[in-house]
């Protein structure tokens, strides 16, 4: 059987605007309010042909899904989408300090 | 062909009003959509809400769907004769087609791309799986095996589901929730459309001795009192074989001792570290030359650890 290679979605790989409407579903025009709103940030939002970090396919494709499911406008994509952040973020740092915390304290 | 209840997965009436179902798919999505919902099973529950609403909220769709009569969910079943001659266009078999597949390629005409049907550039659907790894597959680097099963379309355009098989070869670097992408894996597309890629989700099973917080590794290192007084050198387990960590002296509980480059390999260059934290183990049996030996040790020390309390109470 063949071995399919899997590709990282991480900070060190990046995609062009075409690339992440295309493998988020999300129109330009959608990308961009989302850039507007402050959602997804470019590497470079001075450069001429913005680019985005791999790992922020998640947070576009969240938007995608959320839009069509909820039947959202961008202003609301736009808050739903920060605070899942915000709640992702905080997770990370609860199974950081449970991480930490010895195994047999009572 | 199986049937499936859309209106008893939404939980409304057979009669309800397009209102209705709106507001029962709204209320519905809140709890099972997977990027807000946290709920065992929401996924999968999702899936067969968003296929009964897609086919409720469209007039002719849900004509076409009211036209099959209700049977018990999962029965096998046949449509009245002439329902394919009305909703779409010449006769096929049913016997493997899934009920959900064939709504969703119900876009003027019953067939996606068929002779008749509209030729629309459609992408394949993807897919998110998560896959459960161990830490030590993680840390080396593995294979995963995953199946899929995807509607394909046949070259009158009627959907059939196809079960997929492949391996997947996740490299060293990975870790909790981390996200990895297999271009073109998911569902294929239709007339010239990409194929849809499939999302792997990483979730590491819990460790026996080890906690994981992004690419570092938490161990907990128990240390008999006298190791922790007097300082010593232990044999430490890491994933890459056990090392040698120096304790020193007066090395007190909740000490994390690190030891660099011992966690998990990143993804694109170097690796998270070890903690080791430090624990006092008390003995629970002892002899009696230990208790003796730990009287004379109390009756010698001056050592208050509970110094700071007598100085709150002398505010």
């Amino acid at each position: 059987m063949k071995i399919e290679q899997a590709t990282w979605l991480h900070e060190h790989y990046e995609f062009s605007v075409e690339e992440l409407c295309e493998l988020s579903g999300l129109s330009e025009t959608e990308l961009r309010e989302l850039v507007d709103y402050g959602v997804l940030a470019p590497v470079d939002s001075g450069a001429r042909a913005w680019t985005f970090r791999a790992d922020r396919l998640v947070v576009a494709r969240s938007a995608r899904r959320l839009r069509k499911d909820f039947d959202l406008d961008p202003h609301a994509v736009a808050l739903v989408v920060t605070m899942l952040e915000r709640v992702r973020d905080l997770e990370a740092e609860l199974r950081d300090l449970r991480a930490r915390l010895p195994r047999s304290v009572e | 062909m199986k049937y499936k209840d859309y209106y008893g997965v939404m939980g409304v009436d057979r009669k309800a009003s397009a209102e209705e179902i709106k507001s029962a798919y709204r209320k519905l999505a809140r709890k099972y959509h997977p990027d807000v919902s946290k709920e065992p099973g929401a996924e999968e529950k999702f899936k067969e809400l968003g296929e009964a609403y897609e086919t409720l909220k469209d007039p002719e769709k849900r004509a076409a769907y009211d036209q099959l009569g209700s049977h018990a969910p999962g029965q096998e079943f046949r449509p009245p004769p002439g329902w394919e001659r009305q909703f779409g266009e010449g006769q096929f078999s049913f016997d493997d087609i899934d009920l959900g597949d064939l709504f969703a390629g119900m876009a003027g005409g019953m067939r996606r791309g068929g002779p008749g049907g509209a030729k629309i550039r459609m992408p394949g659907q993807d897919y998110e799986v998560t896959a459960h790894i161990t830490l030590e597959d993680a840390y080396r680097g593995t294979e995963v095996d995953l199946e899929l099963t995807v509607p394909e379309y046949d070259e009158d355009g009627f959907p059939h589901r196809v079960r997929r098989a492949f391996k997947a070869r996740i490299p060293r670097g990975a870790t909790d929730g981390q996200r990895l992408r297999l271009p073109g894996k998911g569902g294929k597309g239709t007339n010239g459309g990409r194929d849809g890629d499939l999302y792997l989700n990483i979730a590491l099973h819990p460790h026996r001795l080890f906690r994981v917080s992004g690419h570092d590794l938490y161990l907990d290192l128990p240390l008999a009192p006298w190791e922790a007084v007097l300082g010593t050198s232990v044999q430490v387990p890491t994933l890459g074989g056990s090392v040698r960590l120096k304790v020193p002296p007066g090395t007190h509980a909740g000490r994390q001792l690190r030891l660099a480059g011992r966690g998990l390999p990143k993804p694109h260059a170097g690796e998270g570290d070890l903690f080791a934290i430090v624990q006092i183990a008390v003995p629970t049996v002892t002899s009696e030359r230990e208790r003796a030996l730990f009287k004379e040790l109390a009756g010698v020390s001056t050592f208050n650890p509970r110094g700071h309390f007598e100085q709150e109470d002398a505010k």
